[in-house]
C-alpha cells in the first residue's frame, strides 16, 4: 500500500510528471519557437527562455481584475496544471513506475480535455470583452477538434481490445497506428493553439485571447500548463511507435525522439500557416477530420 | 533558500523582458523603428523580448509619441495596468521635449509630467538598433531594481 503510494507520488512529482515533465515540456516548447524562428530567418531565443519566463511572471506583482473572484484568479489555473501534471503521470514511459489501469485510456482524455475547460471558464470569468470572444472561440473549437482526437483514440482502441495505455505503448506499427497519429496530429495543432488554428488566443485580434486579464503568478501556470500540454500531447502521438523495441533506454530514447519529432512537425506546419477563421476551422475538422477519423476506423476493422 | 529565488526571479527579469507598445499621439514613425526590432535583422526575441498585446502581460512599456491631452488619462491608465516591477522607455524625441510640436496648446510637454520614464531614446524617428539598446538597458535596471517605479516603492 504505502509501496504503491509512494510509485504514485514519484510518477506525479518527478518523472513523467511535474519535474521531470517540466524539463521535457521547456525543451519542446523552446523547440518550438526556436524552430519557428529559424523558419522565419530570425535567431530565436536561448534554450533556458521558457525557464526565465516562467520565474520571472512567478516573481511579478499579480493585479487582480476588477470583477474576478480571487478563487477563480488563483484557483483555474492551478486546476489545469494539476490536470495536464495527472495526465502526464499516467503515461506508460520507460522509468515511470507505471500507474497501469485498466481504462487508463478515458482517464486521459478526460484530463487532457481539463485545461480546454477551464480556459473557456477562465475567459467567461474575466470582464474581458477579449477574453469571451477568445473562450467562444475556445469552446467552439472543442468541439471540432475533439472529433478526430477521440476517434481516433477509440478505434486504437477498438484495434487493439482494450483502453489500457501499455497496451497502445506495445502496439505493433500498422496502417491503423500511422492514420490514428495523423488524425491525432491534426487535432493537436488546434489543441495547442497553433496556427492555422490559433483563433482562441489571436493575438492580433483579440490580444492575446482568454489570458488577456491573467498576469503574475496565474499566468506563469497557464503558462506551463500550456507547455505540459504540448509535452503530453507529443508524448500520446510518439507512445503509438515504441511497440517493436522492448529494450527500455530505447523506448525512452524513442519516445523523446518521437515527441522532438511531432513538435517539429507542428511548428513547420504553424509557421508556414496563416490562422483561419474558426468557422473555417470547424469545416476542416468536421470534413477532413471526419474523413481521418472515418480511415482509421476502416484501417481498425479491416487489419 | 528565499535568497536563491530572489536572486533567481532578479536574473529572470534581465532575461525576459516582455514589451507593450503605446502610442500617445505619434506621427506612426517611432512605431515603424520598433517592429523591425521584432524581426529577422535585430530579432530581440534572442535577449527574450516579446512583443505582448495586453498591459498585464508586459514589463516595459514603449512610449511614442507626445503625449496629447486626450491621450494624458489613458496613458497613465495603461502605466498603471503594467504589474510591478515595471520599466518606462520613451521612444523619440517627442515624449522628452515635444520634439516639433514644442509649445502647442494640445500636447503635456514631457512625459514626465505623466508617467515617470526610466529611458529616453532620441532620434526622429531613433534607429532600431538603439531601440534595442534601450530595452536590453531597462532589462538590466529591472533586475537590478533600478527603475523609477521601483525605486519609488522602496522609498515610499
Amino acid at each position: 500500500m504505502a509501496d504503491s503510494l509512494l510509485h504514485t507520488l514519484f510518477a506525479l512529482l518527478v518523472w513523467p510528471g511535474l519535474l521531470g515533465g517540466t524539463v521535457l515540456a521547456w525543451f519542446l516548447s523552446w523547440l518550438s519557437r526556436k524552430l519557428t524562428a529559424r523558419l522565419q530567418g530570425r535567431q530565436g531565443p536561448p534554450f533556458y527562455q521558457p525557464f526565465f519566463d516562467f520565474f520571472k511572471l512567478v516573481g511579478k506583482q499579480a493585479l487582480l481584475p476588477r470583477g474576478l473572484h480571487p478563487a477563480l484568479f488563483y484557483g483555474l489555473p492551478l486546476f489545469g496544471l494539476i490536470a495536464v501534471v495527472f495526465s502526464l503521470a499516467l503515461l506508460p514511459v520507460s522509468g515511470a513506475p507505471g500507474l497501469s489501469l485498466s481504462g487508463d485510456l478515458i482517464l486521459l482524455v478526460f484530463l487532457l480535455e481539463v485545461p480546454a475547460l477551464v480556459d473557456v471558464l477562465a475567459g467567461f470569468a474575466t470582464p474581458s470583452i477579449y477574453s469571451q470572444v477568445g473562450s467562444a472561440r475556445e469552446a467552439l473549437l472543442s468541439l471540432a477538434y475533439n472529433l478526430p482526437f477521440i476517434s481516433a483514440l477509440i478505434a486504437m482502441a477498438l484495434y487493439l481490445g482494450s483502453f489500457r495505455l501499455e497496451d497502445f505503448a506495445n502496439a505493433p506499427i500498422g496502417p491503423v497506428t500511422v492514420l490514428a497519429a495523423i488524425a491525432l496530429f491534426t487535432a493537436l495543432l488546434a489543441r495547442l493553439k497553433m496556427n492555422p488554428f490559433s483563433i482562441p488566443n489571436a493575438e492580433q485580434e483579440i490580444v492575446g485571447g482568454v489570458h488577456v486579464e491573467f498576469n503574475g503568478l496565474p499566468l506563469a501556470l497557464f503558462e506551463l500548463t500550456h507547455a505540459l500540454e504540448l509535452a503530453a500531447l507529443s508524448g500520446v502521438i510518439a507512445l503509438l511507435f515504441l511497440g517493436p523495441v522492448s529494450a527500455p533506454w530505447l523506448r525512452l530514447l524513442l519516445y523523446l525522439l518521437g515527441s522532438i519529432l511531432v513538435v517539429a512537425l507542428a511548428s513547420l506546419v504553424s509557421a508556414a500557416t496563416a490562422r483561419l477563421k474558426v468557422q473555417h476551422a470547424f469545416r476542416f475538422y468536421w470534413t477532413w477530420g471526419a474523413a481521418a477519423s472515418a480511415l482509421v476506423f476502416a484501417a481498425a476493422l479491416i487489419f | 533558500m528565499p535568497g536563491i529565488l530572489t536572486r533567481l526571479i532578479n536574473i529572470s527579469r534581465r532575461r525576459s523582458p516582455w514589451v507593450f507598445r503605446l502610442n500617445s499621439g505619434s506621427c506612426n514613425g517611432c512605431d515603424i523603428e520598433i517592429g523591425p526590432c521584432f524581426c529577422p535583422r535585430y530579432d530581440a526575441e534572442q535577449a527574450g523580448a516579446l512583443l505582448q498585446g495586453s498591459p498585464k502581460h508586459a514589463d516595459i512599456l514603449l512610449l511614442t509619441g507626445p503625449i496629447t491631452l486626450r491621450t494624458r488619462d489613458l496613458v497613465k491608465q495603461v502605466y498603471d495596468q503594467i504589474p510591478a516591477p515595471k520599466a518606462v522607455i520613451a521612444i523619440g524625441s517627442c515624449p522628452a521635449s515635444g520634439n516639433i510640436f514644442a509649445g502647442s496648446p494640445t500636447i503635456v510637454g514631457s512625459a514626465e509630467e505623466v508617467i515617470p520614464v526610466d529611458l529616453y531614446v532620441p532620434g526622429c524617428p531613433p534607429r532600431p538598433g538603439s531601440i534595442l539598446e534601450a530595452i536590453r538597458t531597462a532589462a538590466g535596471l529591472l533586475e537590478q531594481g533600478k527603475t523609477r517605479s521601483q525605486q519609488e516603492a522602496r522609498h515610499g
